[in-house]
């Protein structure tokens, strides 16, 4: 029977969430097709995952090696294009993430199969296989058709599906490490922590969080004085931490914090999906961008079409005289 | 060091609106603006500073129009030294796959020790250029960069993981790297820069200078086939407040009351 792989992810001694998704889809892609869900999961002292994965896959594939430890795309690499060429899966799905986008397209170049990324959706139609991406920073979503093959490589982007309560009890199968040549071109050294500044900004109440609307370093003192009177903290999106107008720790997203505050105000933020998945769990979200189809307003309650220059000062000067009224009462 | 920098002339589209052109399969390109893609900014600093270190030259490569000769000019203002356009008809409907192949059929006869390109473009953001690229010419990468550092034979980098988190690795030159944004500062070009690349050569190169096939290019030899563009639904759309800068005020500063957040 055909297969449909899923390469589990894990790092630091977790399976990422990714995995879980990838599965929940990778269950409904095997009905589609009748084919039968695996679980890939390379590493080293990971026999303890294939437990898990194997409530939500058919099979686990596991095998072990020194040189799979730590991610290292020339390893995965080579491990999975002989399994690939070995068990021909109709489709091979790998997370868009960091480790993803390092080992998909190298592979999916050295076997020839064609590879779609950042897939928020896929489903086969008969033999042909369809995809939906994102371009233009999620402004723009496309539809496309993959090159016909036998088999394909299909990285998916986190988040985007739901993990649904696990159903199966999977066999789990060992295989012995095909790596004899020597992972001689890449080498893992070591982690860095990320920076941790003097605020923590998952536990702050109320976020303020500024992106590249705000255009100048030198309007960042008005919006962080809105912070300062909602008794709130300054965030942002990546570009502000790219020109180094406020530190790393500060950086909401996929690549920053992921915050679930009281109130979140996305001033000058478009919403890139990044920035959202850090963001979008708060309990009240509130977006003030001038650009109507900005899809930060897919997932704000509360929506201000304007020019943040204009009403970040006029809402400063409610705030006070709210305050203000109240210290005299 | 012979550097060699794959770079992408972009819409800026953050702001603009946008809107699906007659084909359905593509946006509307006239009214936007133009400029380097935002990671390629990245891209084209870091080669400057590290010929700036050690010496050598910058070979600034492009798959597109002539249009984005404003692009490649703003390359060799800021220090690239040469620059190579591949511009033909039948490269339109390419994916990434298809643009890896048309920038490795010149890139593998050129000298080189390190190339660079941006993570991704901000446009069709396919993530996949940079590696493709290395596997064609059976060298190593390594993607999302933040840190770069020489050490004899290797290069050292930092590379971006999720959640703030990095990984270092160490890879065998020569190398292709993908580049993360906030890798350094990019700087502006200088009036000088400017004068210096009026008098540089833009090379342009079409389908058979690359030989290639018509087949290995543009759609036919694409992993993507585009079908319909589409702007995503607003299922889940803000509730929006409505009128002058103080009216809005007003109504935040009451949800918010209503909330007991203030
Ligand atoms: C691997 C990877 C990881 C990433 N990780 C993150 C991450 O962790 N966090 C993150 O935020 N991004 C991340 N990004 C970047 C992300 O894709 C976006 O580029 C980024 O979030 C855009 O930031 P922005 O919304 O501030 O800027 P833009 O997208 O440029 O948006 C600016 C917005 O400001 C509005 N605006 C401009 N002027 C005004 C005005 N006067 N008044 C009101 N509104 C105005 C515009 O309409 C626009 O919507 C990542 C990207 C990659 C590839």
């Amino acid at each position: 029977m055909k297969e449909i792989f899923v390469l589990a992810e894990h790092r630091q001694g977790q399976i990422r969430d990714i995995t879980f998704e990838m599965l929940t889809k990778g269950e409904e892609l095997a009905e589609t097709t009748d084919t039968q869900l695996t679980a890939i999961l390379l590493g080293k002292d990971v026999k303890k995952y294939a437990e898990t994965l194997s409530k939500y896959a058919e099979k686990v594939l596991l095998i072990e090696d020194i040189k799979l430890e730590n991610f290292n795309s020339e390893a995965y690499q080579q491990t999975l294009s002989q399994l690939i060429i070995k068990k021909k899966p109709l489709l091979t799905l790998i997370g868009h993430t960091s480790y993803g986008v390092d080992l998909a397209p190298g592979l999916a170049t050295k076997l020839n199969l064609p590879l779609a990324t950042d897939c928020i959706d896929l489903k086969f139609n008969g033999e042909t296989l369809l995809v939906t991406r994102q371009m233009y920073g999620g402004k723009v979503n496309v539809r496309a058709t993959i090159r016909k093959s036998k088999s394909y490589i299909i990285t998916v982007r986190q988040s985007t599906f739901t993990v649904q309560k696990p159903t199966m009890n999977g066999e789990i199968i060992e295989m012995s490490s095909s790596l004899s040549e020597e992972i001689s071109k890449k080498r893992f050294i070591k982690y860095l922590l990320p920076l941790s500044g003097d605020i923590d900004i998952t536990t702050a109440d109320i976020l303020v969080s500024i992106g590249r609307g705000i255009k100048d370093v030198s309007n960042k003192p008005m919006v962080e004085e809105l912070a300062k009177i909602l008794g709130g903290v300054l965030a942002c999106s990546r570009p502000i931490v790219d020109k180094g107008w406020l530190s790393s720790d500060r950086q909401v997203g996929t690549s920053g914090k992921t915050v679930k505050s009281k109130l979140y105000f996305a001033i000058g933020i478009s919403g890139a999906f990044q920035h959202v998945l850090g963001m979008k769990n708060s309990d009240l979200i509130i977006a003030i961008n001038k650009d109507p189809n900005a899809p930060i307003f897919n997932f704000a309650n509360y929506g201000v079409v304007d020019d943040l220059f204009k009403i970040v000062p006029s809402l400063k000067e409610k705030i006070i005289e709210l305050k203000s009224a109240r210290s005299q009462s | 060091m012979d550097i060699i920098v794959c770079i992408k002339h972009v819409p800026e589209t953050a702001e603009a609106e946008i809107k699906i052109d007659s084909s359905g399969k593509a946006i509307e390109k006239t009214g936007l603006v133009f400029d380097i893609n935002e990671w390629d900014d990245y891209v084209l600093e870091e080669a400057v500073r590290i010929k700036e270190k050690f010496g050598g030259t910058i070979t600034a490569i492009t798959v597109n129009t002539e249009e984005s000769n404003r692009t490649l000019r703003k390359c060799l203002a800021r220090g690239a030294d040469k620059a190579i356009r591949l511009t033909d008809a039948k490269f339109e409907g390419s994916d990434g796959y298809a643009i890896a192949k048309i920038l490795h059929s010149v890139i593998k006869d050129l000298p080189f020790d390190l190339i660079l390109t941006g993570v991704l473009a901000s446009d069709d953001g396919y993530t996949v250029v940079g590696s493709i690229l290395a596997e064609l010419l059976g060298i190593s990468h390594s993607t999302m960069v933040k840190k770069i550092e020489f050490i004899e034979s290797v290069v050292r980098v930092n590379r971006e993981l999720e959640g703030g988190l990095e990984e270092i690795v160490e890879v065998k030159l020569p190398v292709v790297l993908t580049i993360q944004t906030g890798i350094n500062e990019p700087r502006y070009v200088s009036i000088m820069g400017i004068r210096k690349a009026m008098k540089k050569e833009i090379k342009v190169l079409s389908l058979t200078d690359t030989g290639l096939s018509e087949s290995e290019v543009g759609e036919a030899g694409s992993w993507l086939i585009i079908n319909e563009l589409f702007i995503p639904p607003m299922d889940k759309r803000a509730e929006f407040f409505l009128g002058t800068p103080e009216v809005i005020a007003t109504k935040i500063v009451d949800l918010l009351k209503s909330r007991g957040l203030i």
